[in-house]
C-alpha cells in the first residue's frame, strides 16, 4: 500500500475546522502503519463498517494482560496494520508528566510501533495504538528501563486512577494520588495476572464533585468527604456578596439540598448536622467556603457500564473511613470482597451484579459488615422477606 | 533464553507521581486555599502561602501522535520549566508559575491549532472511544464524530456561558469503554440486528463451544445447518454487545445500514445538588453520515441550545429537565418520543444509596 499515492477524500475533510483535527495527528507521522491506518479508516467511512477483529490472544511473557489484540480484515490491502494491537502502560498517578519522561516515551514508541497514543485512554492508562505481535516484546523491555509498566486488562484488576487531589485541588479530603500509587503497587500481581471473574477498577475522588466519574465506572469508588462543619470565611462571603455575580440567597441557599442554610444578606449560616456534604454551595464560593478538617472518604461498590445486566451506580458500603496510610481497614474490605466475589463470582459477573445477585444483605453478611441504613436509598417495599431460623429461635428464647 | 528471562523485569508499577511534580505544586500539596478563573482556559489556585499556580487548558484530540506530545513537551520546556499534565477528558494542562507567561503560551497553543478552554460551565473536551480507528464492536466511528460535533459547538468549550457545566461523551458499542452512561449529553453507537453467521467459514474460523459460552445473556445455540455443524441465535435474548464476534469472525454484526448512533441526555456524576444520574434516552437512532455527521450534530446543537436558553444558573442539563418535566423537554426540543423511550429492562439495584447524599 505504501507504493502507491493513498487517496482519502473523506477523512480529508476532517482536517477542516478549529478542533485539533486527529486526522492531522496521523499524516503527521509520515510512516507505513500511519499510512495504511489511515487508508483502513477512509474504508469505513466509504463503507460504514468496522475493519477490526479480536482473534486470538496476544501479551508479553508472564503478563495475563496490558495488551489488547487486534487485526485488520483487509490484511492483504493494508498489511502495514494487519496486526496493530494496544499496549495500555500504565500512567503516573494524576497523569503528571515531566517533558523529559514524556519525550522519552515518545522515542521508544516511535522506534517501535506506529507512533500514535492516546492521552489517555478510558480506564487511564496511556495508549500505545499500533503493535505488531513481534515488537510487542522489546517495547515492554524498552519501558521497564524507563520505570513504566503495562497496565491491566481482561479479567485483571485495572488501572487505578484518580483525580489531581491535594495536588491541585483544595478540595480534596484524603489524598487521591498516594492512595492510587499505593494500591497500583500493593496489587501488581492482580494487575498483571487475571485473578478475577471479571475486570475490577478502582476509582479515587478527592471530593463528591467525583471528577474521575468513580461513581459511574469504578467497581470501587473512593469518594472524599467529611464529618465536621464547613469552614466560613465571613469577610469573603461579604466579597461575594458585594461583587453581585452570585446572588447568594437564589444561586447557593436555595440550591442547598437539605436546605440547611440561610442568609440574611449579613450572615451565611449552615446547619452542618444536615448537611449532605454536596458540595455545591463550596463550588459557588471557593473562596469563602471549604470542606471540615476531620475528612476521609464513602467506600462506595458496584457500578459499571450496560453490559450485561444493565448499567449500574455504585452504592455505599462503608459510610466514613479515614484515609491514611497504610491504608489497612480499606484493604482488609477490598481482600473481603475479592475472596468472596472471587469464589462465588460467576464467569464475566462484575461485583455489582454479584451483589444484586445474592443480595446485598447476604453480601454484608458475608463479608462481616453490619448493614446501616446510609447503604439504602429506601427500606425494602415488598413484603417477601426470608427470615433466617437462627435468628427466629433467638427471638422466641428472649420472650421465655 | 534463560539468561535474558533473568534479565528481564516486571511489576515494577508506575512510576511514583511526585518526581514529575512542579517545586510549585510540592509546596503547596493539601494546602491549596482557593481558586479562581482568570480568562476562559486559565484556572489560578491560590495557596495558604500566598503562592499562584497558572494553569492553562489546551483540547487536544485524543489521538495524539509523538510529534504532538514532543510538541507539548517543547511548550512546557518554554513556559513552565518542563512540567505538564493531562485530564481525565484529555485535555493537556501546562502548569504555570509565571503570569506573564500565561498570554504568550495561549498564543502558541492557538498558532498551532490547539485552543484553550473548558473550564467552569463550558463543554470540556468529549470523553470517547476508539470506533474505527482500531474496535471489532465499533458501530460507528468515535474520533470522526467527535472532531465534527466539537468544530460545530467549539463556542461553548472556547467560552464558559452556559448555565453550568456540559458533559459529552462518546462511546461506539453497548460496551461503553469510559462509561458514558452518566453525562449531561452521551451519544452511542448501536447495532440493531443479530450476528449474521456465514456457515460456509464457521466451522473453519471458530471453535463452536468457545463460541456459545462468550455470549453473555446466553442466546447462542449450536445447531445443525445442512450436515455442518454452526450455532444459531434465539433473537428475543441478543443485546447486540459483538462478544461473540470478539472469538467468532464469522458472527458479523456490523451493517452499513442498521448501524448507527443514538443520544442520552441528563447524566451527571457529581453529587453537587442533586444526586447522581444515568442519561436517558433522548433519541433512539440516527444513521451514520461519514465523515461529518450532520444530523447527530444538529440534534445536539439543539439540545444544548434549548438547555441554555432555559436552563438556570448552576442547573446541569439533567436537573433542567427534573423541573421542567419530560414532556416539555420533548415538546421545547422538537424530539418525537417513541415506544422506544420506555424502558423495559428491569433494574434491581434502585432501591440501594447510590450517591454520598446522607448525613455523616
Ligand atoms: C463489559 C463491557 C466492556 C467490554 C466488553 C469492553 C471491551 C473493550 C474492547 C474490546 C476494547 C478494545 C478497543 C480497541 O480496539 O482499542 C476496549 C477498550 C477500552 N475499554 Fe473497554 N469494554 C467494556 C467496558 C469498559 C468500561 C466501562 C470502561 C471504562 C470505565 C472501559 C475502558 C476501556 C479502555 C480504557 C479501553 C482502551 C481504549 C480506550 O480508551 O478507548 N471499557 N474495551
Ligand atoms: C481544583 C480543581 C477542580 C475544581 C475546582 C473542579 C470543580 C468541579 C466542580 C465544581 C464540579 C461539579 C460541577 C457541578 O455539577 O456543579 C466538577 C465536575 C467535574 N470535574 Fe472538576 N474540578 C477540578 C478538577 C478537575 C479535574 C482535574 C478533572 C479531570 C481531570 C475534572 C473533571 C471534572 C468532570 C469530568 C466533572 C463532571 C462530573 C459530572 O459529570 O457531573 N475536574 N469539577
Ligand atoms: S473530585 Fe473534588 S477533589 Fe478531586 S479534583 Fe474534583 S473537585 Fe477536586
Ligand atoms: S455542601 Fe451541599 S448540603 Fe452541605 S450546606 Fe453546602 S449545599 Fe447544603
Ligand atoms: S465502546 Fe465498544 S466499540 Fe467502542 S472501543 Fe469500547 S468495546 Fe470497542
Ligand atoms: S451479540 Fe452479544 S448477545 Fe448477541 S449473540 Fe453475540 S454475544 Fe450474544
Amino acid at each position: 500500500m505504501s507504493e502507491k499515492e493513498l487517496k482519502t477524500p473523506l477523512v480529508d475533510e476532517l482536517e477542516e475546522g478549529p478542533w485539533p483535527s486527529f486526522v492531522k495527528e496521523i499524516k503527521s507521522l509520515d510512516n507505513p502503519k500511519a499510512k495504511d491506518l489511515l487508508g483502513v479508516l477512509e474504508r469505513s467511512y466509504r463503507d460504514k463498517v468496522g475493519h477490526w477483529k479480536h482473534g486470538g490472544l496476544v501479551g508479553v511473557m508472564g503478563y495475563g494482560g496490558g495488551v489488547i489484540g487486534r487485526y485488520n480484515d483487509l490484511p492483504d490491502e493494508f498489511p502495514e496494520v494487519a496486526a496493530f494491537h494496544t499496549l495500555r502502560v500504565n500512567h503516573p498517578a494524576g497523569w503528571f508528566y515531566t517533558s523529559d519522561v514524556l519525550r522519552k516515551l515518545c522515542d521508544v514508541w516511535e522506534e517501535h510501533g506506529s507512533g500514535l497514543t492516546n492521552m489517555h485512554g478510558s480506564t487511564g492508562d496511556i495508549i500505545f495504538l499500533g503493535c505488531s505481535t513481534e515488537e510487542l516484546e522489546p517495547t515492554f523491555k524498552k519501558l521497564t528501563e524507563l520505570g513504566f509498566d503495562l497496565g491491566g486488562s481482561g479479567s485483571c484488576l485495572r488501572t487505578p486512577s484518580c483525580c489531581n487531589g491535594m495536588a491541585r485541588c483544595e478540595w480534596a479530603c484524603y489524598d487521591t494520588m498516594a492512595l492510587t500509587y499505593d494500591l497500583t503497587m500493593e496489587y501488581q500481581d492482580e494487575l498483571h495476572r487475571p485473578p478475577f471473574p471479571y475486570k475490577f477498577k478502582f476509582k479515587m475522588a478527592g471530593c463528591a464533585n467525583d471528577c474521575v466519574a468513580s461513581i459511574a465506572r469504578a467497581d470501587m469508588s473512593i469518594i472524599g468527604t467529611w464529618k465536621d462543619e464547613i469552614r466560613i470565611d465571613a469577610d469573603a462571603v461579604k466579597e461575594y456578596a458585594e461583587a453581585g455575580d452570585l446572588d447568594i440567597l437564589v444561586d447557593v441557599v436555595s440550591r442547598c439540598p437539605t436546605k440547611c442554610m440561610s442568609w440574611d444578606g449579613q450572615e451565611l449560616l449552615i446547619d452542618d448536622a444536615d448537611c449532605v456534604k454536596c458540595m455545591h454551595c463550596i463550588n459557588a464560593m471557593p473562596k469563602a467556603l471549604a470542606p471540615g478538617k476531620d475528612r476521609g472518604a464513602t467506600i462506595l461498590v458496584g457500578s459499571k457500564a450496560p453490559i450485561i445486566g444493565g448499567a449500574l451506580l455504585s452504592s455505599v458500603m462503608v459510610p466514613f473511613l479515614k484515609m491514611e496510610p497504610p491504608y489497612e481497614d480499606l484493604k482488609e474490605l477490598v481482600d473481603a470482597l475479592w475472596e468472596l466475589w472471587g469464589e462465588h463470582g460467576k464467569n464475566r459477573e462484575r461485583i455489582g451484579e454479584f451483589i444484586q445477585r445474592i443480595g446485598l444483605g447476604n453480601f454484608l453478611d458475608q463479608i462481616g459488615l453490619d448493614p446501616t441504613p446510609e447503604m439504602i436509598a429506601q427500606p425494602r417495599a415488598n413484603p417477601y422477606i426470608f427470615y433466617e431460623l437462627d435468628d427466629e429461635d433467638e427471638y422466641e428464647d428472649d420472650e421465655d | 533464553m534463560s539468561t535474558n528471562l533473568k534479565k528481564r523485569v516486571t511489576d515494577i508499577g508506575p512510576p511514583h507521581y511526585e518526581q514529575f511534580l512542579p517545586p510549585i505544586i510540592k509546596e503547596n500539596y493539601g494546602k491549596w486555599k482557593y481558586h479562581y478563573f482568570m480568562r476562559a482556559g486559565v484556572m489560578v489556585h491560590v495557596g495558604e502561602s500566598g503562592d499562584q499556580l497558572y494553569t492553562v487548558r489546551a483540547a487536544s484530540p485524543r489521538l495524539c501522535s509523538v510529534h504532538t506530545i514532543r510538541f507539548f513537551a517543547d511548550l512546557a520546556d518554554e513556559f513552565c520549566d518542563g512540567y505538564l499534565r493531562f485530564t481525565s477528558r484529555n485535555n493537556v494542562e501546562f502548569l504555570l508559575s509565571d503570569e506573564s507567561k500565561v498570554e504568550p503560551l495561549i498564543e502558541r497553543l492557538a498558532k498551532e491549532g490547539f485552543p484553550v478552554g473548558g473550564f467552569g460551565n463550558s463543554i470540556s473536551n468529549p470523553v470517547h472511544t476508539q470506533g474505527w480507528i482500531h474496535c471489532h464492536s465499533a458501530a460507528s466511528d468515535a474520533s470522526g464524530v467527535v472532531k465534527a460535533l466539537m468544530d460545530d459547538l467549539f463556542e461553548y468549550f472556547a467560552e464558559p456561558k452556559l448555565p453550568a457545566k456540559l458533559r459529552l461523551a462518546f462511546a461506539c458499542c453497548l460496551n461503553m469503554c469510559g462509561a458514558v452512561h452518566c453525562s449531561d449529553i452521551a451519544i452511542l453507537g448501536v447495532h440493531r440486528r443479530i450476528p449474521e453467521i456465514n456457515n460456509e467459514t464457521i466451522r473453519a474460523q471458530c471453535e463452536i463451544p468457545t463460541t456459545v459460552a462468550s455470549c453473555p445473556t446466553g442466546a447462542i445455540r449450536p445447531t445443525t445447518v445442512n450436515g455442518t455443524k454452526s450455532v444459531e441465535v434465539i433473537e428475543e435474548q441478543c443485546m447486540f454487545c459483538a462478544n461473540c464476534y470478539t472469538v467468532c469472525p464469522s458472527m458479523t454484526l456490523n451493517d452499513p445500514e442498521m448501524d448507527g448512533l443514538s443520544i442520552w441526555v441528563g447524566g451527571k456524576v457529581s453529587n453537587a445538588r442533586t444526586e447522581p444520574k444515568f442519561s436517558k434516552l433522548a433519541i433512539p437512532y440516527i444513521p451514520n453520515n461519514p465523515p461529518r455527521w450532520p444530523e447527530v450534530v444538529e440534534a445536539v446543537r439543539n439540545i444544548v441550545e434549548v438547555y441554555a436558553a432555559g436552563a438556570q444558573k448552576f442547573e446541569r442539563l439533567g436537573e433542567w429537565i427534573e423541573r421542567i418535566g419530560w414532556p416539555k423537554f420533548f415538546e421545547l426540543t422538537g424530539i418525537e418520543f417513541t415506544k422506544y423511550h420506555i424502558d423495559d429492562f428491569s433494574h434491581a439495584g434502585e432501591t440501594f444509596k447510590r450517591s454520598l447524599h446522607f448525613r455523616q
